[in-house]
């Protein structure tokens, strides 16, 4: 015997098949997709907009995070909602704005970094604005004269090194890249693909502005016969192939400055000393940026948002949150940032403007080089 | 022949013939919409770069060397996937549907699971299994000393193959197996009576009822392998590329969108070649009466019957189970030992920031995406599949045009959707209907498939009996069909319900920040530094594992009506 419930259950289900395909009144069903309305989209549309409060929406990568309390405190003090809307990596963010350009998909966009900043530039994506708050911040971050963005975050892209591994083996730590060459190093990098990976994409640019546009490719030939290995993405690379965080046999990898405090931060109990290390001679200066997109309606409060971004409340929540650096000077650092990460004071560094004239021939010509 | 079945009363209404052309400008409209316009925009867009349609492109990416490798590496490795994992995966229809044994159940809801899983947890599961420290390798160390070769398939096509039969091993098995479990075995037992050899009553008897399934089920698999993105990048290395690979470097990379839209269009060209291959297998269908699902299972009876379910349940051990098993157990390490302590941190709510991910939240959007797109693709895919299996060309031509969106690129869809899905009157931006809708596209062609050869098998005299006895269309197909197709149905609510839940191309796009879905959450996971999130993503992969696993054997168990006895 089957049970009455487990009937009815799998008979509400055909029925609604039925209803669709075979219900006489062609005017309830002439909607391509009925169903959404039954099935509880109630409880996940967006809260409508209310008379009093704007609502902009945030376009970002989706390593984008922010402390619940501060963005609520923005909200209350402003009256602007926030609403977030990751659209992929760093790459494809800034893709997607330059493609829908014309019915763009927020107000405000936050991770367009210096390795594509050209290009969103080139695009014209941007309304200028001129934060009074950039007083507060670092000039040296400030990269468009125009004030088409505003630096809002620094994080390196380093190599890191797994501390047990150099210590038990007695191998010296390299403190050059040219010294990753050597035979000690054999087998023991792990990269990522610049095509595919930011990360990957910024210590491809590291070395060439560390060799030179006529030695970049020597170093990379020479890194393959001294059997360095690529991954895809940088999850494959630091979980599956660095020795100290994985299964993997790789002391060395390509990570950030902030990954050391990140790994004492997420361990239980913490440790006194965090498992890996940073390369310094390999950091290469990430920062990103937020710009006002054009064609918002609400520039207003896009710039107050802006304000947001690189104001003090922000700014000191952003080592825990998505694991960089303020950009402002008087912000303070958590203290396990404190104790544990190592900012260069002087990394390798490209102009955004050098960085968009070569960054496609440049991967174009690793890839050749390395994968094929 | 049968034509009368539409010709049922000498007046045709207007409403009667809206609701005759119904099964067809349903699934239309949405492939229209959701496909056609999203796709045609960006590749139009691509075309047009100054605004003026330059095709100059066209010849110089096609006569490209470069091109022409991935092209052809694509090609075979779909094929070889294909192949390999219809070899797999027939045996193990057969010992899924027609051998009864202990866990049965349990094992046809867990060859589920593969499909919602993101890529990167599955290519690390595999990287772990396929690489030097696998167990594989421990024990041929432990059998034959340290001088066992080690067996390292890290960043080879055997590891690509591999995990494509890991993930489409479900699409063989459920699809094939929903028909074989409903042929009537007397018909292998008439054919064995009269002397016939298994083989021999396999190849006369069950092969050409089966066909339209096994070929249903092919050219799933090899649209899916044909696309494949993950797999290949991270099992297979960054050298090896697929045009979807290519496709997505040139749309989310480099912005070369007259490259991607050349690309585009030679992935549209070899998938509708495949189609209409396809088709041709598809042209001769058998009609045969079909038996409910209990009454053709029975256990293993011979040595040889058992060694067969004893093969297949190895092969499902070893390549859908064990690379399941690794997740599971990476999510249970802790600190040299083992326990609940990443669970417990994903459940102890210590992260309080906007995108924190609480996974009641992550799992409730998860279903409550996936119901939803499982409903519009049950709808969308129900239509089509009833036109489909009236006679008549435009239904063939329909059910063929809702495949195509699974062998197109999932960054020409997602950006297509971007563009397209911007101006009014379908100003689309933001919205939460994106999601099911997208996910709705890959799933429908699951529902049609499995809907369609039970659909197609359903005697026409039964219905005309019906109709003579003064039954109108609808209680016909009430009466009739229903019954008939209801197990198909849930097994098709399974199918795209399981296949939203993981899809993830696009709903990476599409979801806004404050609704993440279990593989979203993940994903977040994986992207940080630090042994605990490590470990919550792993943890989270095994929760997506079991709410999948349940709500597929769920379906599986519920009865409609009472099916098979007509």
């Amino acid at each position: 015997m089957r049970t009455r419930a487990r009937t009815l259950a799998g008979a509400t289900a055909l029925a609604m098949l039925a209803a669709a395909c075979q219900q006489q009144d062609p005017a309830a069903i002439d909607d391509p997709e009925p169903t959404e309305d039954e099935t509880g989209a109630d409880d996940m549309s967006p809260p409508p907009d209310t008379i009093e409060q704007t609502t902009l929406v945030l376009m970002t990568h989706d390593s984008f995070d922010v402390d619940e309390e501060v963005l609520a405190a923005f909200t209350d003090e402003s009256g602007i909602g926030v609403d977030l809307a990751p659209a992929g990596d760093a790459g494809a963010t800034v893709n997607q704005a330059i493609l829908t350009r014309d019915a763009p998909l927020g107000d405000v966009l936050f991770g367009v970094d210096n390795t594509f900043l050209s290009r969103a530039l080139e695009a014209d994506l941007f309304v200028a604005y001129e934060s009074p708050e950039l007083e507060q911040v670092d000039e040296q971050f400030v990269l468009d004269d125009e004030h088409r963005v505003t630096p809002v975050t620094r994080g390196d892209v380093c190599l890191n090194y797994d501390r047990a591994w150099f210590e038990e083996n007695d191998v010296p730590l390299p403190d050059d890249l040219a010294d990753l060459t050597d035979e000690a190093y054999a087998g023991r990098l792990a990269v990522m693909n610049p095509a595919t990976s930011s990360p990957g994409l910024a210590f491809l640019l590291a070395t060439v502005e560390r060799f030179g546009e006529d030695g970049y490719l020597d170093f990379w030939e020479a890194l393959v016969d001294n059997d360095v290995l690529v991954t895809d993405g940088w999850s494959e690379a630091y979980y599956d192939e660095f020795s100290a965080t994985g299964e993997g046999d790789r002391p060395l990898v390509v990570s950030y400055a902030s990954s050391p405090p990140a790994e004492v931060y997420y361990a239980d109990p913490p440790p006194d000393e965090a498992p890996t290390g940073v390369i310094e001679a390999s950091c290469f200066r990430q920062v990103e940026f937020a710009g006002i997109l054009q064609g918002t309606e609400h520039e207003a409060e896009a710039r107050l948002l802006i304000d947001f971004l690189i104001g003090p409340e922000f700014q000191e929540q952003l080592p825990l949150t998505m694991f960089v650096f303020p950009v402002r000077t008087d912000a303070s650092l958590p203290e396990v940032f404190e104790t544990h990460a190592v900012l260069p004071d002087d990394p390798l560094e490209l102009a955004p403007e050098t960085i968009g004239e070569g960054r496609d021939a440049w991967i174009e010509a690793w890839t050749s080089t390395v994968l094929r | 022949m049968d034509r009368g079945l539409d010709e049922h009363g000498p007046a045709v209404t207007l409403r009667e013939r809206a609701a005759r052309w119904l099964p067809f400008t349903v699934p239309a409209l949405f492939l229209a919409v959701f496909f056609v316009l999203p796709a045609g925009t960006i590749v139009l867009t691509g075309l047009r770069p100054e605004g003026r349609l330059d095709l100059g492109t066209l010849p110089r990416v096609l006569s490209d060397p470069g091109t022409l490798r991935v092209a052809w590496f694509t090609l075979w490795q779909a094929a070889a996937s294909t192949a390999l994992t219809l070899v797999l995966g027939l045996p193990g229809a057969y010992a899924l549907t027609r051998l009864r044994f202990r866990g049965r159940a349990a094992l046809r809801a867990a060859v589920m699971v593969p499909f919602v899983l993101p890529t990167v947890v599955v290519g690390s599961a595999f990287l772990a299994l396929l690489g030097p420290r696998s167990p594989v390798n421990a024990a041929s160390v432990a059998l034959l000393g340290e001088a066992a070769p080690t067996l390292d398939l890290r960043r080879t096509v055997t590891a690509i193959l591999l995990a494509h039969v890991f993930f489409n091993y479900a699409v063989v098995v459920r699809s094939v197996g929903g028909l074989w479990e409903h042929l009537d075995p007397r018909l292998e037992d008439a054919a064995r009576t009269l002397g016939a050899s298994r083989w021999r009553v396999f190849r006369e008897v069950s092969w050409p009822l089966l066909r339209p399934a096994v070929a249903s089920s092919a050219a799933i698999v090899f649209l899916f392998t044909f696309t494949s993105f993950g797999v290949v990048l991270i099992l297979g290395g960054p050298g090896r590329a697929t045009i979807e690979v290519e496709i997505y470097r040139a749309t989310v990379q480099l912005l070369n969108l007259p490259l991607a839209s050349v690309l585009a269009l030679l992935q549209l060209a070899a998938v509708t070649a495949a189609l209409v291959a396809y088709g041709r297998l598809q042209r001769r269908v058998t009609r045969q009466p079909l038996r409910s699902a209990g009454s053709t299972a029975r256990p293993p009876r011979t040595v040889g019957e058992r060694l067969f379910l004893a093969v297949n349940l190895a092969v499902i051990v070893l390549l859908v189970l064990a690379p399941l098993l690794v997740l599971v157990e990476r999510s249970l390490a802790v600190d040299g030992g083992y326990g609940f302590a990443h669970y417990r941190a994903l459940f102890s709510d210590q992260r309080s920031t906007v995108l924190a991910v609480a996974p009641l939240e992550a799992i409730r959007n998860s279903v409550v995406f996936g119901l939803a797109a499982a409903l519009v693709a049950l709808v969308v895919g129900g239509c089509a599949a009833t036109a489909a299996s009236r006679p008549g060309r435009a239904g063939r031509v329909l059910d063929r045009a809702l495949m195509l969106p699974l062998g197109t690129s999932a960054a020409t869809v997602g950006f297509g959707f971007l563009l397209a899905l911007a101006r009014p009157p379908l100003d689309l931006r933001g919205s939460l209907l994106l999601v099911p809708a997208a996910q709705a596209l890959i799933a429908t062609p699951f529902v049609v498939r499995t809907l369609l050869p039970v659909l197609r098998s359903i005697d026409q005299r039964l219905r005309d009996a019906a109709a003579t006895l003064g039954a109108t269309p609808r209680r016909v197909w009430r009466e009739v069909d229903l019954p008939i197709v209801g197990r198909a149905v849930l097994a098709a609510v399974g199918f795209s319900f399981a296949i939203a839940v993981g899809e993830f191309g696009a709903t990476v796009f599409l979801a806004r920040g404050q609704t993440p879905t279990m593989p979203v959450a993940i994903f977040r996971l994986l992207g940080r530094p630090g042994v605990a999130n490590f470990g919550q993503a792993m943890a989270m992969s095994t929760i997506l594992m079991f709410v999948t696993a349940s709500a597929v054997a769920v379906l599986d168990r519920l009865r409609v009506g009472q099916v098979g006895r007509f």
